[in-house]
């Protein structure tokens, strides 16, 4: 089975200082990968040179022929404008852009996968609000119902339960398993160790570099996580440019 | 008597009709402009633009005297290069928005002053800075109404993506490429608008058709169509009004307008039952749930 996503010798990163170094690897389709690593460790850079938002330094990210949309993405600090007056259901509606696009009419098969996505997240009777009255439980849970419309075969989730209390984080986990029993590919950047081992079977322990990638239980031993503290410094601002010889840049 | 006071001026004089067309004209265009530079946080934006536009339209009066297409096409060019100079500087580096575009259309309006001292002020420049609404001839009403028309049209094309590149612009650039576009052709809706106003309101007012209507929807509405719809009507109305007041008192019919429309705006700002002052004041008791 081909490989759903490919990364080759990449490096990502801001004004030339990489924030992930030389990351090689990986993911196979309908897998559930956890990303994990300190703060600062590259995982947000990663996913916004997934998604196609910032392009990488060096090196190639191959999505199998995937369609910008085919991935959803859920940013970790959203910049949404959560004053502008648009209504919980309209909002969570922008999930179907790929199905109706810019002039696409809402017909009744549509309201009715919204209403279905409110009632999966547990949003069911919010639909008239205004975004700006959500509380952060329920802005994630929003969140997440647009993703679930989107209907896309690789979801990438970034630090998804930040700030989310246990019960939201359960119910939002039961949607991620239910991803992945669909075969779609689900990354997520996580924090809580426990968590991981419990739910996803697949980790990737970064540190600007890749510091180990594969089965849960062998990626996240104690001296896999003391590595990876130690590899996390700081931006050098007189570094020299990387002597490693770097694969020709075909950034898209 | 009531009649003799708003209607029959309308009724009497054709140069009253004509201009209670072009306000009407430009409230329809213009109006949903305002509520999406508000939405935007962009709203001192169309100010800055309309002194954008200056140096373009006094070359363009410089070049043909008092020619409206003259001067709208040098308005548009200026009004148009500072716009997307703006919008790309801002795009592809660090500047933000507001502050590559406070450069520009200050190079613009000292460079608009310069031609005109250069070339010797002239008191038909008046006409420029303040417009004159009351005299509308036909080319200029058609070229208002079709602005108006363009602007309806464009703002129904872009409608979609510009609503989710306000909420939500990383969501629309993981999905689409249409928000810079969509972004770019709004701009260029602001010169339009702000072009079609200062004909008839002049650069300096131009704007406040666009603005005021949109702060007084703010308070009225939560939603966004419900918006543009009192952004709209309440130029309508602050238009017609500003034209009786001006015909019966002394007002000029520009500030007429927009004095009406700021009565309006106060009003709304004190009794407006979507966070109004009163409203706050005196909120009653809360809920239950």
């Amino acid at each position: 089975m081909a490989a759903q996503l490919q990364f080759r010798d990449v490096t990502l990163g801001y004004d030339r200082h990489p924030a992930v170094h030389h990351l090689d690897g990986e993911v196979a389709p309908g897998a559930l990968l956890a990303v994990v690593g300190p703060n600062g460790a590259g995982k947000s850079t990663l996913f916004r040179g997934l998604v196609g938002i910032l392009k990488p330094l060096a090196g190639t990210i191959l999505t199998g022929g995937l369609d910008v949309r085919d991935i959803a993405y859920l940013p970790q600090t959203v910049d949404i404008d959560r004053s502008f007056p648009i209504s919980v259901f309209d909002f969570v509606g922008t999930g179907l852009w790929r199905r109706v696009g810019f002039f696409g009419g809402m017909g009744k098969d549509a309201r009715g996968r919204i209403a279905q996505a409110l009632a999966a997240v547990g949003l069911s009777g919010f639909e008239n609000r205004t975004i700006g009255t959500l509380s952060g439980g329920q802005m994630q849970r929003m969140l997440f119902a647009r993703v679930l419309l989107q209907d896309a075969r690789l979801i990438v989730l970034d630090e998804p339960f930040n700030a989310i209390d246990s019960k939201t984080s359960a119910d939002l986990l039961t949607l991620i398993q239910r991803w992945h029993a669909e075969k779609r590919t689900v990354l997520a950047a996580l924090h809580d160790m426990d968590f991981v081992r419990a739910h996803f079977p697949e980790a990737l322990l970064l540190a600007r570099g890749q510091v180990a990638w594969g089965l849960t239980a062998e990626v996240l031993t104690a001296a896999n996580l003391l590595e990876a503290r130690r590899m996390c410094e700081a931006f050098d601002d007189s570094a020299a440019a990387c002597a490693v010889e770097d694969a020709p840049s075909q950034a898209a | 008597m009531i009649y003799d006071a708003l209607i029959a001026p309308f009724t009497e004089f054709e140069f009253m009709r004509r201009a209670l067309a072009a306000v009407i004209a430009l409230a329809l265009g213009g109006a949903p402009i305002g509520v999406f530079l508000m939405l935007r946080r962009m709203s001192l934006v169309g100010d800055a633009m309309a002194h954008a536009i200056l140096p373009g339209a006094a070359i363009g009066f410089l070049l043909s005297g008092l020619n409206l297409f003259a001067m709208t096409a040098g308005g548009l060019i200026a009004g148009f290069t500072v716009a997307i100079l703006a919008g790309v500087v801002a795009r592809t580096t660090e500047l933000k928005e507001d502050a590559s575009l406070a450069t520009f259309y200050l190079a613009s309006l000292a460079l608009g002053v310069t031609i005109v001292s250069v070339k010797g002020t002239n008191i038909d420049l008046l006409h420029v800075l303040f417009g004159n609404i009351l005299a509308m001839d036909d080319p200029t009403l058609l070229v208002i109404a079709f602005n108006a028309t363009i602007t309806l049209v464009v703002l129904a094309v872009i409608y979609r993506p510009l609503v989710i590149e306000s909420v939500d612009p990383v969501f629309l650039r993981t999905v689409s490429r249409a928000g810079a576009p969509a972004h770019l052709a709004f701009l260029a809706l602001v010169v339009v608008n702000l072009v079609n106003g200062f004909q008839a309101l002049g650069t300096l007012l131009a704007v406040g058709l666009m603005i005021l209507p949109a702060g007084i929807a703010r308070f009225w509405s939560r939603d966004i169509t419900g918006m543009i719809c009192i952004a709209v009507v309440s130029a309508m109305v602050s238009g017609y009004a500003g034209l009786v007041l001006s015909f019966q008192t002394r007002v000029p019919s520009g500030p007429a307008i927009i004095l009406v429309a700021t009565l309006l705006y106060v009003g709304s700002v004190l009794f407006g039952n979507v966070r109004g002052v009163i409203r706050q004041m005196f909120p009653g008791r809360h809920l239950e749930a």
